[in-house]
């Protein structure tokens, strides 16, 4: 992913035959690498859907612990994020810089947003003893499925692999965001937007999963 | 620059309503108690979700063919992998139960 | 095959264009790139093969010879999570791969010259956390990592763990990159099937590099999260599944066996191309076995766990699915020999190298077609038939293609000839020795010795003994090696542009090759095999 700048006009890589030919080759790893985070997510996905099907008691009781509305909330913060980074690379197409870095702006926002009510749900939890696996403070949660433990493991690794994956996307975008400010980018060349776009939008769709198999289904 | 397609504001908009209206239709789905039901019908909803994501916000209904194949073949090898995994769990579990 | 201008001044070249440390360390040509991978993975080969060494030595006679008991624990782990890896999986690909792929298809770089750079540094950051952890409590689980063992060990089990989930993050940019190079970067005419089989070899081990390896890094980092928080997924206390673990560690581990065979076959189809002097038989066979490779490998993972408790029925499934490996793998093997076949074949030591793949890889595959039974791999498992098996496939088919390749496209890497006598001679010992070495340990595994045991009984001594010398064997050929290609360095015969009467695109451009690989864009018309 090369960023060969300079004066607002970008210049494409020597072994490349024009900005387009770079453009598309881009594009292509991006997706190869999301590719790679979709497989690594859905290992956890798999071991969620084996365990469900061997302990569906389990996952109902493990759910009737979290407070869905929370995990609501944090949906609505996550499209509405979603949106605004779509934004962010639409006015970059347009040649408004302006609009598209407060729209990336907003983005970062909305993921603070999604990381403090995250926060509170953590804390809330440990507050009543609900830690991962082993360290699930029986006496105090009193579960009814023993292996209620095994649910919160899945439950943390989840939503803290996803977490990572927020704070990572903030930093990006807040790179693209300061680029965009220094008008590096133009209608003809906004490819790390795009870039980091395509992988605040995975993060997304993996909430959009997340939630009703956690805190829904359960 | 036929690649550098450029997605109308207003379809933006409509797609993030309804992302929204779907999320709503989520939790609805879960305060009617489908039972058995409750499980497939959320996944059904996430899946269209997840589909209008990649669509329009990650543009993929204006990529080319090869990012499509791409996308696409994480899914299937993902299958591979649940597939195989609960198949061996399942008739274990059957096997154990006749002993 | 086509037209490529010669370098126009042959005196300036990649090696000696930039000059000091910075200009290696930061460079973002794929061949110092390449060079770069060479002098680190060999340095770890080495390491590795004195674990092997030391491992062979404790097993000369029964009884203690050298190490603890644990103390052997923790030198095979080392060597077997060394050598898989830092050298076989990253061997091939990260050193030939990078310098040979732009190349052969005659581009001027990989399309992400600085994720390649930065692969480099994320591997060497990667096996020093693994290095690191041999100075503080050693790993002693092997390298596959079982739970619930690896759960239970006082030992650095989360380090190693996230060692190698660095590591398979390197793989992963570097077969993401080579994706992509193949895809965008081929010169003008040079179509999918117009590419030399070692691209086709690399471009399939890309693809599973990008879609296994993320599976190991969840699995390992579940792992590292079952040893810090508890968190049950592979814990059976706690209601977790120790099978699913292994079921999510050959997910990836499985399809990583081809990671370090299929690009071993890319080199043997050009090897024996170039030495038979004869368009190979089978072009688009042998290109589409490789996909199918890769295919295959992702079905037939459950044949490593026929004994683990995994279901019958699965059991059942996998043996079958395994058997469909043999398929397109003897499609190469047939159409190796038909090149072979009426070819005018020289043998100089690349070939060889070749010729010695075919004969030990027939050896690994057809005693992988035994293990792949279910009801023979109940007797097999876990005793040192395994073992030799995949060493037959992993060295005697990966580092024999490997150092064929080194010999092959020495002249070109660095412009000076190796001493051919010199370079057969190695061949001879690491051939021999490779046998003396392993077959004993077919024998041995029928015998029923137990595989990873630090001791054994008396009557399995004399077996152990051969092989144990045949280790030394094996050891004095890679040092002949290393001697050889230094005095090549220091005082080889200049090397021509194309030593070896070769038709791939990269003997087309001069020895070493300039800065940006051709001095014009080289224009494609015919195959690479156009004899």
């Amino acid at each position: 992913m090369t960023t060969n700048v300079s004066h607002g006009e970008h210049h494409h890589s020597h072994h490349f035959d024009s900005a387009e030919h770079e453009y598309s080759s881009d594009k292509e790893g991006l997706w190869l690498f999301m590719v790679t985070e979709i497989l690594m997510f859905g290992g956890l996905f798999v071991a969620y859907a084996i365990f469900h099907s061997i302990y569906p008691e389990m996952f109902s009781e493990g759910a009737s612990h979290l407070d869905w509305r929370m995990g609501f909330i944090n949906t609505l913060v996550l499209i509405t994020s979603s949106l605004t980074m779509a934004l962010g690379i639409f006015y970059n197409q347009q040649n408004q810089p302006k609009k598209a870095f407060w729209n990336l702006i907003a983005t970062i926002l909305l993921g603070c947003c999604f990381l403090v009510i995250k926060y509170l749900e953590y804390s809330g939890k440990f507050h009543h003893g609900i830690y991962p696996g082993r360290f699930l403070d029986m006496a105090v949660v009193n579960p009814v499925h023993q292996n209620l433990g095994l649910y919160f493991g899945l439950y943390f690794c989840m939503t803290g692999l996803h977490g990572i994956h927020v704070v990572i996307g903030m930093s990006l975008i807040g790179w693209v965001a300061v680029r965009t400010y220094k008008g590096h980018f133009n209608s003809h060349y906004y490819t790390p937007v795009e870039g980091v776009g395509i992988f605040w939008h995975i993060v997304d769709l993996i909430w959009i999963f997340l939630f009703p198999l956690l805190y829904l289904v359960g | 620059m036929s690649q550098h397609h450029v997605i109308p504001f207003k379809t933006y908009m409509k797609v993030a309503a309804a992302l929204v209206a779907l999320t709503f239709l989520t939790v609805i789905c879960h305060e009617l108690h489908l039972g058995p039901l409750a499980g497939p019908v959320a996944f059904l909803i996430a899946a269209v979700k997840a589909a209008l994501v990649l669509l329009y916000f990650m543009h993929l209904k204006y990529d080319n063919m090869q990012n499509r194949v791409i996308f696409g073949s994480g899914l299937i090898f993902l299958l591979l992998l649940i597939g195989f995994s609960a198949l061996d769990i399942w008739t274990r579990v059957q096997s154990m139960s006749t002993l | 095959m086509g037209t490529a201008a010669h370098g126009s001044n042959s005196n300036v070249n990649y090696l000696n264009e930039f000059k000091g440390i910075k200009s290696w360390l930061l460079s973002l040509d794929h061949k110092r790139i390449g060079l770069m991978y060479m002098i680190s993975i060999l340095t770890f080969f080495f390491v590795g093969g004195i674990m092997a060494l030391l491992i062979r030595y404790e097993l000369f006679a029964p009884g203690k010879q050298l190490l603890s008991p644990d103390q052997y624990n923790q030198v095979m782990t080392y060597h077997g999570a060394m050598m898989v890896f830092m050298v076989i999986v990253p061997g091939i690909p990260a050193i030939l791969g990078n310098f040979f792929l732009p190349l052969q298809i005659g581009a001027a770089d990989v399309a992400f010259p600085k994720l390649n750079l930065a692969s480099w540094y994320v591997f060497m950051f990667g096996a020093a956390i693994a290095i690191s952890t041999f100075f503080s409590t050693k790993v002693d689980t092997g390298w596959t990592f079982y739970t619930p063992y690896s759960i239970k060990t006082g030992t650095a089990v989360v380090a190693m763990v996230l060692a190698a989930f660095v590591m398979g993050m390197s793989s992963i940019l570097t077969g993401l990159n080579f994706i992509v190079t193949v895809h965008k970067l081929r010169a003008p005419g040079m179509t999918m099937f117009k590419v030399p089989l070692f691209v086709w070899a690399i471009y399939s081990t890309a693809i599973l590099q990008v879609i296994a390896t993320p599976v190991l890094a969840i699995t390992l980092l579940l792992l590292a999260a079952e040893r810090l928080f508890g968190v049950g997924v592979f814990d059976p206390a706690l209601g977790g599944d120790p099978v699913l673990f292994q079921h999510f560690f050959w997910f990836y581990s499985h399809p990583a066996v081809y990671i370090m065979i299929l690009p071993a076959m890319g080199i043997v189809s050009e090897l024996i191309s170039a030495f038979s002097h004869k368009v190979i038989f089978g072009y688009k066979a042998i290109a589409y076995s490789s996909l199918g490779i890769a295919a295959v490998s992702f079905i037939v993972w459950g044949h490593h766990m026929f004994v683990s408790g995994q279901s019958e029925i699965a059991g059942v499934l996998f043996s079958f699915l395994t058997m469909l490996v043999g398929v397109p793998t003897a499609i190469k093997m047939f159409n190796w020999l038909a090149t072979l076949y009426r070819g005018s074949v020289t043998f100089y030591s690349p070939m060889l190298y070749a010729l010695g793949f075919l004969f030990l890889f027939a050896i690994g595959g057809v005693t992988g077609i035994m293990l792949a039974s279910m009801g023979v791999d109940v007797h097999f498992h876990d005793t040192y038939f395994v073992v030799a098996h995949f060493h037959y496939v992993m060295v005697g088919g990966t580092l024999m293609a490997l150092m064929g390749g080194f010999y092959y496209w020495f002249p070109k890497m660095f412009g000076k000839m190796v001493d051919d006598r010199l370079a057969r001679m190695t061949f001879v010992l690491i051939f021999i020795g490779f046998n003396v070495t392993f077959f004993p340990q077919f024998i041995l595994g029928a015998m029923g010795m137990p595989r990873r045991y630090f001791d054994y009984i008396a009557p399995y001594e004399s077996l152990n003994k051969i092989s144990t010398m045949g280790s030394w064997l094996i050891a004095s050929g890679f040092l002949l090696s290393l001697y050889a290609m230094i005095k090549a360095l220091k005082s080889g015969e200049k090397a021509p542009s194309n030593p070896w009467g070769a038709k791939t695109l990269e003997w087309q451009t001069s020895s070493p090759p300039p800065h940006f690989n051709f001095d014009k864009k080289p224009t494609v018309t015919g195959g690479p095999y156009d004899y």
